[in-house]
């Protein structure tokens, strides 16, 4: 059944969290560091089983400061690593996020979110995180998250989640929820030769004193060199000059740093937004959701039509970066927004500020514990075209 | 529309989450069905009340909790007092008669019982079984899923050395459900 890759290709009744851990496994991730929480746990669970079978690294860490840190060490060393964690962990990480984007280290962080703040409930789905996905760690920079609704979802993203962390060298956020992540549905993992696999891009020079570890190509991303191979590095958080040294006397480099590391994703942001359109050629009122939120409002979309309204879906696969060109096109022709979300309002603001005032943005807010009722999501239909 | 909504309720231990996902696979892997298997539980591994739902489709499932169950299986009374009011009045009941004491609100509900967890026991000498019994008798009695897919799901869910045991008491419930299908 397994090949000497690890892919279980097949169909499988798979739990979401699973469907998590053999994306990443398919897409070539051989390290795993963690510290259980419900309702991530079964993602560690899956890879302490599955890592020894493949020759990777499995292990469990002192807290989740530790578990983004080994990720971070793990992918200098060369190789493709996740953590995975839910919502209180997710805030333990943000410090060393900071310092995977701010180092320009490849690697895929998943949030399984459950209802904050603080420990909040720990079995219960919520999507309260997505604007500390956003903007968690501390100083300027772009993210890239994607937000699954299905397990067959959750393997796809993951190993898109590994490939985007590679092309743009940077972390990758996965925020997906206990809903999905605990969910069992069918999952197909395909033959490993018909999954698309981005590798790491290295210095196409030799070591030697010619090497400098942060000269970006043409598309602002550096190439990046293995800790062992030879090449001279120099990894910090400090900002630091295309040697990889601190320069920090004065705003010179952060100028040059800052900018590079927005635009390498900014400037290529529709290669990284993908977003499903349905019943949008006619919509007057457009729903915009993600994850378990958005497939949970197609239900009230139904009954919607049933009336006559004409409403359509823009389900954010990618939340982050913003597909704020698409819901700037839809604020021209549509008469409204309505966003179905489990937190007090957070994609809303950002609908809104692309919206820009020329119609309204109906909030559905759900504090988190359960997924919206589906007469919730009609009323705000009904609202929105009265 | 073809959405089958199935709860299966009772206390933890007794393999209710395993039974939902064993209806799940049936339906999703051996009868090339859509299906969503959900499952909601109390901190307690054992002993706690436990459930797990099924919705089962020729269409893909997006709402993926319950909106209308219409087949509910209960193995404690706990379970009953809570889900029974809401199901389906046209729903279809499905009890483990020597854990449930039904009241007033089975009223007017077509209820199905079997002994299972007893005929695990006396049959089969193995209570832990009943689950798979409930399955039996749940193939035999509903048209969910093919009995068939049912059968090579729970062969394929269980540990390996105890397939001879599930099969007879799969078979052990279905031939009780198909007795009592028989004789009206």
């Amino acid at each position: 059944m397994s090949s000497e890759k690890g892919v279980l290709s097949g169909s499988f009744f798979m739990q979401g969290d699973v469907a998590c851990a053999e994306g990443a496994i398919t897409a070539g991730c051989r390290f795993f560091a963690g510290y259980p929480i419900t309702p991530a746990t079964e993602i560690a669970q899956r890879m302490a089983a599955r890592m020894p079978q493949i020759g990777g690294t499995y292990i469990q860490m002192e807290d989740e400061l530790g578990s983004m840190n080994a990720v971070l060490g793990a992918s200098w060393a060369g190789v493709k690593a996740m953590t995975a964690t839910s919502g209180p962990g997710f805030s333990l990480m943000m410090e060393n996020l900071g310092l995977g984007i701010m180092t320009e280290t490849p690697c895929v962080l998943v949030n399984v979110q459950r209802g904050g703040p603080s420990t909040g409930l720990p079995t219960l789905v919520a999507q309260g995180d997505m604007m500390q996905a956003r903007w968690g760690a501390h100083g300027p920079y772009e993210i890239i998250a994607l937000a699954p609704s299905s397990p067959q979802e959750l393997f796809d993203l993951t190993i898109r989640a590994f490939n985007l962390s590679e092309r743009f060298r940077t972390p990758v956020l996965i925020m997906t929820d206990a809903e999905v992540g605990h969910m069992t549905e069918r999952v197909v993992i395909p033959p490993p030769e018909e999954v698309t696999i981005v590798p790491r891009r290295k210095p196409r020079i030799p070591p030697g004193d010619g090497y400098q570890p942060y000269v970006a190509d043409d598309d602002l991303v550096p190439p990046m060199a293995v800790a062992g191979e030879g090449y001279r590095i120099h990894v910090t958080g400090l900002t630091h000059d295309e040697r990889g040294y601190p320069a920090t006397s004065d705003d010179s480099a952060q100028w040059k740093l800052i900018q590079r590391l927005v635009n390498k994703i900014r400037l290529y942001k529709d290669e990284i937004i993908e977003v499903e359109e349905l019943y949008l050629e006619d919509a007057e009122v457009v729903v915009v959701s993600y994850g378990i939120a958005a497939r949970a409002a197609m239900w009230p979309i139904e009954l919607a039509h049933r009336e006559g309204i004409k409403v359509g879906m823009l389900r954010l696969i990618t939340v982050w970066p913003f597909a704020e060109e698409k819901i700037r096109a839809l604020a021209e022709r549509a008469r409204a927004f309505v966003v179905p979300e489990i937190n007090w309002g957070q994609i809303a603001l950002e609908v809104e500020r692309c919206a820009a005032g020329r119609v309204p943005v109906y909030l559905v807010p759900h504090p988190g514990g359960d997924i919206h009722k589906p007469e919730q999501v009609l009323a705000a239909i009904r609202r929105a075209v009265a | 529309m073809s959405r089958i909504e199935v709860r299966i309720a009772g206390f933890g231990g007794q393999g209710i989450i395993r039974s939902g996902n064993i209806i799940g696979t049936a339906a999703a892997i051996h009868d090339g069905k859509y299906a969503t298997f959900t499952q909601s539980y109390g901190p307690e591994s054992r002993g706690g009340a436990c459930a797990a739902q099924v919705i089962i489709s020729d269409e893909p499932i997006h709402y993926p909790h319950l909106l209308d169950p219409r087949i509910l299986v209960v193995m404690s009374q706990g379970a009953y007092n809570k889900y029974v009011p809401g199901l389906n009045r046209d729903g279809l009941l499905l009890v483990d008669e020597d854990l449930v004491e039904l009241g007033e609100e089975a009223a007017g509900l077509r209820v199905l019982s079997i002994p299972a967890t007893r005929l695990a026991e006396e049959e089969l000498g193995r209570r832990i079984v009943a689950n798979v019994v409930m399955l039996g008798f749940f193939a035999a009695v509903t048209d969910v899923v093919s009995v068939d897919a049912l059968r090579q799901a729970v062969l394929e869910s269980v540990p390996k050395g105890t397939e001879e045991l599930n099969q007879r008491a799969f078979e052990l419930g279905y031939e009780y459900g198909r007795r009592m299908a028989d004789g009206g």
